[in-house]
C-alpha cells in the first residue's frame, strides 16, 4: 500500500503539490491523468523517493522511502522517467542487466542473469538483446528501459509517461503487458503516469485525476472516467462512450 | 543457443580487443625504450643504466599519464551526461595550475606529494564551480558545456597568468600548460604510480560510473548513492589531474580522444571498457611522445603539441560524424 499524506510541494514561489492525501492499493494498475502542469509527474518523483516534498509524508508499505538507503529502497519500488535525456552507449542486455544492480551491487549472481534473461523475453527483446540502445527506434528503447525496471523485480513500478515515444500498437502492447505481471502471480503493482485517457481507460484498474496540484478524483474506472469530471479536469467538453465493456472517451 | 555475428561470445568478445591492444602496447613501449638522442647500444652510456634512469621512466610516465587523463576524462564525461569535456575543459587542470602558483608562492618549499594533493583540492573545488555552471546549461545541445568549460577554463586560467607574471613564476606556469616527457628521469616522475591505483580504484566502482552516466534521476532510482559516488569519482578525477600536471604538465584532449574512441568501438560498459580507455589514453600519449622524440630527430616536440594536432583532428571527426540510428 502507498499511502501519501498532506504532501506539498513547492519549487520557488510556485505550489506544484497541495496538501495531498491518498492511498493506493497494491495490486493492478493505477493510473495518473490530468491536464499538463497537474503535478502528475511530482507525486510520481514524491513517491519513488527522489523529489523530497515540502511537507507531507509518503510510506510504501510502510517504509519512508526518504530515509530508506537507495540500493533497498531501489529492491521495493522501480521508476522511469519520463524521457532520458542522453541515450547510454549500452547495448539492450547491458541495460536491462542494470535493473539488478540494486540487487548484487556490482557482483552479479546467476540467478540476476537468469532475471535479465527472463525480462529480455517477457519484453520480447531477444533480438535485440546485444543491439546498442542508441541505434533503436524510440519505442524498441522504451521497451528496452521498461524490461530493465521489471529485472529491478520490485513489487512497486512506477512509469512516468511510458507511452510517450509508441506508436499505437507498441503502446497497446506495453500495456498488456503492464497488465499481464500486474495480475501475475507475483503481483506487481504498476502506477503509470497516463497522457491517453483511452488507454486509461482499457487497462487501469483505478485512476487517480489531478488538476492544479490537487486530486479532482480518484476510484474506479467507470466512476473517474465520466463526462461531468473530465471537462472539469480538462475544461473541455467530452463524451464517454461504452466500448467493450469499458468507457471510450471523445472530445466533442 | 542463439548467436549473432556480431557477438562472438563474452570471452573472445574480450580477449580478440584486449590482445590487439596489448599487442599495440608492448610495441610502442619497445619503441619507446629504443628511440632516443643517446643510442642505447654502443654509446658512451651503458645500455641498462640508461634503460633505467631515463628511458623506462619516461615511457612508465607517458603511459601511466595517458591512462589516468583517459580514466578523469571518462569520470567526468559520466558526471555531467557529455561526451564532450574533459579535465581542461571542465576547469580542472586550470584550477590545479591555479592552486600550483598560490601554493608555491605560500610555501615555495613544500614537496611535490604535498603540492598535488593541495592542488587536487584546488582542482576539485574548481570542477565543483563548473558542475555548478553545468547545471544552468541546457542538455539538449552537448557542444553548449564544453564552451562554457573553455570559457571558465579560460578565466581561470587568466587568474593564474596574472599571479605568476606579478610573482615572476611564468617559467613554472610555462611548464605545467605543455606536458611534455624530454625531463622525466628516475626520481622525477613515481608520483604518477598513484595514478594507477587511483585508476584501480575507479575500475571497482565500474558499475558505478556506468549508473553515473544514466542521469542523476534513473540512476537514483536504480539505487545508486549519486551524490556520494559523484562526490568521490571527482575528487579522485582531480587528484589524477593534478598528479599529471604537477609531475609533466597539461596533455589537452587526452581525456576527450581515448574515452570516445574506445566508447565509439565499445560502447560505455564501463566494467568491461575502463581498462580498454586507460590502455588507450597511455597509449595514445605515448605514441605522440614517440613521435614529437622523431619528427625533428635530434630535437623533441612537446607530446602535448603532437597531441593537440591528432587530437583536434579526431574532435572534429567526433563531432562530425554521428552514429547510424533508426527512426521511429
Amino acid at each position: 500500500m502507498i499511502k501519501v499524506e498532506g504532501l506539498s510541494k513547492n519549487a520557488g514561489a510556485v505550489e506544484i503539490l497541495k496538501d495531498l492525501t491518498l492511498s493506493i492499493p497494491p495490486g493492478g494498475i493505477t493510473a495518473l491523468i490530468g491536464p499538463n502542469g497537474a503535478g502528475k509527474s511530482s507525486l510520481l518523483h514524491c513517491i519513488a523517493g527522489l523529489d523530497r516534498p515540502t511537507s507531507g509524508m509518503v510510506r510504501i508499505d510502510g517504509t519512508d522511502p526518504f530515509s530508506c538507503p537507495d540500493r533497498e529502497r531501489a529492491r521495493h519500488l522501480a521508476f522511469l522517467q519520463q524521457s532520458q535525456p542522453v541515450v547510454p552507449r549500452l547495448t539492450v542486455r547491458d541495460m536491462v542487466a542494470f535493473g539488478r544492480w540494486p540487487h548484487h551491487g556490482g557482483r552479479p549472481r546467476p540467478e540476476d542473469a537468469e532475471a535479465t534473461e527472463q525480462a529480455l523475453r517477457a519484453f520480447e527483446l531477444e533480438d535485440l538483446s546485444e543491439r546498442p540502445l542508441e541505434v533503436l527506434s524510440g519505442g524498441q528503447r522504451q521497451r528496452a528501459l521498461v524490461a530493465m525496471t521489471y529485472a529491478q523485480a520490485t513489487p512497486w513500478l512506477l512509469l512516468d509517461e511510458p507511452l510517450n515515444a509508441l506508436d499505437p500498437r507498441h503502446a497497446h502492447d506495453l500495456m498488456r503487458r503492464l497488465n499481464d505481471l500486474s495480475h501475475a502471480a507475483d503481483e506487481r503493482s504498476v502506477v503509470v503516469v497516463l497522457h491517453d485517457i483511452n488507454a486509461a481507460a482499457r487497462w487501469a484498474d483505478r485512476i487517480i485525476a489531478m488538476k492544479d496540484g490537487r486530486i479532482a478524483a480518484e476510484g474506479l474506472v467507470a466512476e473517474v472516467l465520466t463526462g461531468e469530471v473530465l471537462r472539469d479536469l480538462y475544461d473541455t467538453p467530452f463524451d464517454v462512450l461504452v466500448h467493450g465493456g469499458r468507457p471510450l472517451v471523445v472530445t466533442v | 543457443m542463439r548467436s549473432s555475428p556480431r557477438s562472438p561470445g563474452p570471452i573472445a568478445d574480450l580477449l580478440r580487443p584486449a590482445i590487439l591492444i596489448a599487442a599495440a602496447l608492448i610495441a610502442l613501449t619497445t619503441a619507446s625504450l629504443a628511440i632516443g638522442s643517446a643510442s642505447l647500444w654502443g654509446g658512451d652510456l651503458g645500455t641498462g643504466w640508461l634503460l633505467a634512469v631515463s628511458r623506462f621512466p619516461r615511457t612508465a610516465a607517458a603511459l601511466l599519464a595517458g591512462a589516468g587523463l583517459a580514466v578523469a576524462g571518462t569520470v567526468v564525461q559520466q558526471a555531467v551526461q557529455n561526451r564532450l569535456v574533459e579535465p581542461s575543459l571542465t576547469g580542472t587542470t586550470e584550477s590545479a595550475m591555479l592552486g600550483l602558483i598560490a601554493i608555491t608562492l605560500i610555501a615555495p618549499g613544500m614537496s611535490i606529494g604535498w603540492k598535488a594533493a593541495l592542488a587536487a583540492v584546488a582542482a576539485l573545488a574548481g570542477t565543483g564551480g563548473f558542475l555548478m555552471l553545468a547545471r544552468r546549461v541546457p542538455m539538449q545541445d552537448p557542444l553548449l558545456l564544453p564552451i562554457v568549460g573553455l570559457i571558465y577554463g579560460g578565466i581561470l586560467s587568466a587568474m593564474a597568468i596574472w599571479l605568476a607574471w606579478n610573482a615572476d613564476l611564468m617559467q613554472l606556469l610555462g611548464a605545467w600548460r605543455l606536458g611534455e616527457f624530454s625531463g622525466i628521469v628516475q626520481g622525477r616522475y613515481e608520483l604518477l604510480w598513484i595514478i594507477a591505483a587511483l585508476s584501480l580504484l575507479l575500475y571497482t566502482l565500474a558499475d558505478r560510473l556506468t549508473l553515473l552516466g544514466l542521469g542523476e534521476t534513473q540512476a537514483r532510482s536504480l539505487g545508486l548513492n549519486y551524490t556520494q559516488t559523484r562526490l568521490l569519482a571527482l575528487a579522485v578525477m582531480s587528484l589524477i589531474a593534478s598528479l599529471v600536471t604537477v609531475t609533466v604538465g597539461a596533455l589537452p584532449f587526452v581525456g576527450l580522444v581515448a574515452p570516445n574512441l574506445i566508447s565509439r568501438w565499445r560502447g560505455d560498459n564501463l566494467r568491461a571498457n575502463l581498462p580498454f580507455i586507460a590502455a588507450g589514453g597511455g597509449g595514445l600519449v605515448l605514441a605522440a611522445d614517440i613521435a614529437g622524440r622523431l619528427i625533428r630527430y635530434p630535437y623533441e616536440i612537446p607530446a602535448a603539441t603532437v597531441f593537440s594536432v591528432f587530437g583536434a583532428a579526431i574532435f572534429l571527426w567526433l563531432l562530425h560524424s554521428v552514429p547510424a540510428r533508426s527512426h521511429g
